[in-house]
């Protein structure tokens, strides 16, 4: 039932509002609202009971294991939302003088250097809001180093064919052409086919490592050497930074910009769809490009820098600063942690993973790429049990729901066909492992036996297999009144 | 170890399992160069009792002051159960649905919350929302031109009465694809566009941004610059305030054919100010367009029972599946901040957002009715305002806003780095949370501050 459903005509939460209705006369009637706003009319009872019951409806962190590949489902520590609202960071304006925010700034501009830190960067920039819009600050700032040099015939970026969605989307938000370029039979970058498109025409590389093929790119430094020898910048992508987190760093592997993922490595919650965080980070030749605004210490107190100060900046973002309040909790994990703490991430994510890999690999899951070492992540592929029982990788996603664990991201990368891409992350126990890998292969012996359940799961659900495509083709995308 | 709960027992029955001796083998696939980081400037690691009181001791300092800033960024009174709901694990802890039937909860919401914003906006569709409202409206300039098939035109009119930053951050935004932004001077008596300045021959442009009300606090003439937009073959992008939309004309109803496409900042919607962030962008737009909207979208449909369910639709114009020739880049959107802004709205319904609209207009009223009256304050624009006003002084105003904030009033917005023309005038808001007696304390403070400055 919608909360539109519950909706009567006279029925408020009073006390939610103005207890008078103030005239407003003043406002010419020709610039006012004659219709009404189909908003619904409920007790606030209703409105608490309405959405407590939906969000009993989601699978989450902190109610199931979400081994979802590339999104980094750790676990988000209270104490990183408590903190982040406390009253003097929740109620502070943004235009409020810096005299009044030195206790946020503060934290920023530790974070900063942390940042800094664990990539091997010269500057950081917390005003990109979510992974992708780094991306495109990122690309962008190639773009506009580029320019700054005539250097104007580059007009492509490469991006391998395993690469998420975001990064040829965010190469054309910047104008160029994107160039893909083939993956390896073990998983790295096909290096002959990337000597074959460098050339006076490209911009730079976007890449991913680990890749999302669940690998380290070996080759890195080659890498790094071919695309800088014929002009073109490095671009990191940090979706699998939690891999090697506090191990290795994008700026000693030659990149040139690096965005991070705040609600993945950082452990901010993913909140349903967000908000995100995407900090960018550039070594020396893209310093004077990054977005503002940034965190400045002048030695007595600390201020936002602006474009006033940072001319060649390829601007901003957002109106403000960004999602302050996402890299608070950022900052508070990241203290929580502490250096040890950051190291252990890489280690007990990839400890996790082979883990899980090896043991699924034993009961017969076919893994994508057997000779190499899990990172954080792995790819298994459900191709021989799809063309066996005609059981698909998304049937076995959904099968996995009723067994009450989130389904692994499926059908992506989209070079291996029926795949799964598995990240447990570093914070689940080793008995929440053991019990998916036994649901794993209790579905798999499903498949053999009773191959409908699995085709026609979930089962437990409040609602069962949703239709996709009457929902794109009937479009109901908001609710209408009976007439 | 934080937040790893793995014993040793537990490690060592991994590592035989996986074969190797250790955790570092693990890593044995990454050139030995690369290895060996030390983290110097990450500090040693703090239990919570003592990142807590780091944490309060830093909140302390940011003590909040009477604000009369508004900006783009409205203090409202915002009930206890939005964010006890919204901070629940079941929403705070979940990500993006792509696991539908496991996901209804987040999905349902998007749903309710694409119905009121649509409501509230009179427009047919809603997006699941975007990062801010600056980043929006550089989303809604995009889309605007690939809705527009009249016009062949990268030319997007912006009105100088559209928020400074939201300009900086469209420019930032769409300049990589060769969209000429050209903008349009406002009224130095209203502080609006005036219909009658607008040029019979425009040329060919691709879209009109509209601002309701405008950075000023003004009220546009929406009607009439819609319907000029449209003579001339170019898409309407109305940029709202979506409080003011429980009081004012709805951007679907402006003039003949309604505004094509509408956004804005939700953060009036029960989004705590926070420096800045996370707030969220929304989106609305005419049925005809949906197919060019970017971002997630929800809609409703059956389970094999036909049973209604809810899912992620329309995914066929996202980076996921379309790549490089996706409508936008974006990926993770503001999802939390419109669960917030959902439940909201539900508390407070149409008559509850109504009075909270009225009562900040009042509000400003009451107070522009005092300080117009004090020796050496004018009222910039003469024309019909929401919740915010510009004021002019006839001094120096960086002295007086620091006498003010020294008695802990922030008295307003300066407008002249933004606005040379604007020297030493104020732009100040006022929200339904500002008591009579705080506004007398504004105009004693505001007239003591005039006297001594």
């Amino acid at each position: 039932m919608l909360i539109f459903d519950k909706s009567r005509t006279g029925r408020r939460a009073f006390g939610q509002s103005p207890a008078f209705s103030a005239d407003v006369d003043d406002i010419p009637e020709s610039f006012r609202r004659k219709t009404g706003a189909a908003l619904p009319e409920v007790s606030e009872l209703q409105v608490v009971r309405h959405y407590t019951r939906l969000s009993q409806r989601n699978y989450s962190i902190d109610t199931h294991f979400y081994p979802l590949g590339s999104c980094t489902m750790k676990y988000n520590p209270r104490a990183c939302n408590t903190l982040a609202s406390l009253p003097g960071f929740s109620n502070r304006h943004p235009l409020a003088p810096a005299s009044t925010g030195q206790g946020l700034l503060a934290c920023l501009y530790e974070l900063q250097e942390m940042l800094k830190d664990a990539t091997g960067m010269q500057g950081v920039s917390l005003a990109p809001m979510a992974g992708a819009q780094g991306e495109f600050a990122g690309v962008a700032m190639i773009r506009a180093y580029h320019e700054a040099r005539g250097d104007n015939a580059r007009n492509e970026i490469l991006v391998p064919d395993a690469a998420h969605g975001t990064n040829p989307a965010t190469a054309a938000m910047c104008g160029y052409r994107v160039k893909e370029i083939p993956t390896d039979t073990q998983g790295d970058v096909d290096l002959g086919a990337l000597r074959d498109a460098l050339g006076p025409q490209t911009a730079g590389i976007m890449l991913t490592n680990p890749s999302t093929l669940g690998v380290f790119e070996r080759r890195i430094l080659d890498i790094a050497k071919m695309v800088h020898d014929a002009g073109g910048l490095l671009y990191y992508d940090g979706a699998n930074l939690n891999a090697i987190l506090g191990k290795v760093r994008p700026g000693d592997m030659g990149f040139d910009v690096v965005h991070l993922n705040m609600h993945k490595t950082f452990s901010t919650p993913h909140g349903g769809g967000g908000p995100g965080s995407g900090p960018v980070g550039v070594g020396e030749r893209l310093l004077p490009y990054l977005p503002v605004p940034m965190v400045h210490w002048d030695g007595e107190s600390y201020r936002w820098l602006t474009e006033n100060e940072c001319p060649r900046s390829i601007g901003r973002l957002s109106a403000f600063g960004g999602n302050i309040g996402i890299l608070l909790r950022a900052f508070i994990y990241a203290r929580l942690l502490g250096r040890e703490g950051m190291q252990r991430v890489a280690e007990y994510s990839v400890l996790n993973a082979n883990y899980l890999m090896v043991e699924l690999a034993k009961r017969g899951f076919h893994l994508a790429y057997p000779q190499r070492r899990a990172t954080h992540e792995f790819i298994i592929s459900l191709k021989q049990q799809a063309k066996e029982f005609e059981v698909t990788a998304m049937d076995f996603a959904k099968r996995l729901l009723d067994y009450g664990y989130h389904a692994p991201t499926t059908y992506f990368p989209l070079l291996v066909p029926e795949c799964f891409l598995i990240e447990p992350t570093e914070s689940e126990s080793k008995q929440d492992l053991d019990g998916f890998i036994e649901a794993m292969s209790a579905i798999q012996v499903e498949s053999q036996e009773r191959a409908q359940t699995v085709k026609t799961a979930p089962h437990s659900l409040s609602v069962k297999r949703l239709d996709d495509v009457r929902a794109a083709r009937e479009l109901d995308l908001a609710w209408k009144p009976k007439p | 170890m934080p937040f790893i709960p793995h014993t040793d027992n537990d490690v060592r029955e991994m590592l035989d399992t996986i074969g190797v001796g250790s955790i570092d083998e693990l890593f044995d696939e990454i050139p030995e160069a690369l290895r060996g980081v030390t983290l110097e400037s990450v500090p040693s690691r703090n239990t919570e009792m003592e990142v807590a009181q780091l944490l309060r001791s830093r909140a302390a300092l940011d003590a909040p002051k009477q604000c009369f800033i508004g900006a783009g960024a409205y203090e409202h009174h915002i009930p206890a159960a939005v964010w006890e709901i919204t901070t629940r694990g079941e929403f705070y802890s979940a990500y993006t649905p792509y696991q539908a039937e496991a996901s209804q909860g987040t999905l349902q919401l998007l749903y309710e919350y694409q119905t009121m914003m649509a409501g509230l906006t009179a427009m047919d569709v809603s997006n699941a929302s975007l990062y801010d409202g600056a980043s929006a409206l550089a989303e809604a300039v995009l889309m605007a031109m690939r809705a527009n098939r009249k016009s062949k035109s990268k030319r997007v009119l912006i009105p100088r009465s559209v928020h400074p930053a939201y300009r900086k951050t469209v420019a930032a935004i769409v300049r990589n694809q060769g969209i000429v932004l050209e903008e349009l001077d406002y009224s130095r008596d209203g502080g609006h566009i005036v219909a009658t300045d607008l040029p019979d021959s425009p040329g060919d442009f691709a879209a009109l941004v509209i601002p309701q009300p405008n950075f000023f606090g003004v009220l546009e003439d929406t009607g009439i610059l819609t319907d000029w937009a449209h003579q001339h073959g170019a898409l309407v992008i109305a940029v709202v305030n979506p409080t003011a939309l429980a009081l004012l004309q709805p951007p679907g109803e402006w003039g003949v054919r309604g505004a094509d496409i509408a956004c804005g900042e939700g953060q009036p919607l029960g989004i705590p100010l926070a420096s800045g962030g996370p707030y969220f962008g929304f989106m609305c737009c005419k049925q005809a367009y949906v197919r060019q909207m970017p971002g997630r979208i929800a809609g409703r449909t059956v389970d094999v029972d036909g049973k209604p369910g809810f899912t992620l639709t329309l995914q066929a114009r996202e980076q996921h599946i379309r790549r490089s020739k996706a409508t936008s880049n974006i990926c993770t959107n503001q999802g939390l901040m419109v669960t917030a802004a959902t439940i909201y709205l539900a508390l407070l319904g149409q008559e509850g957002l109504a009075r909270v609209a009225a009562a900040s207009h009042a509000g400003m009223r009451r107070l522009l009715d005092a300080i117009s009256c004090l020796p050496g304050v004018t009222v910039a624009f003469n024309r019909p305002y929401f919740h915010e006003v510009v004021v002019g002084l006839d001094k120096p105003l960086l002295p007086m806003l620091e006498y003010m904030a020294e008695r802990d009033v922030l008295a307003g917005y300066d407008l002249s780095a933004e606005y040379p023309e604007l020297i030493n005038h104020l732009l100040i808001c006022v929200t339904e949370t500002k008591t009579e007696a705080q506004l007398d304390e504004y105009v004693a403070g505001l007239k003591e501050a005039l006297e001594r400055c």
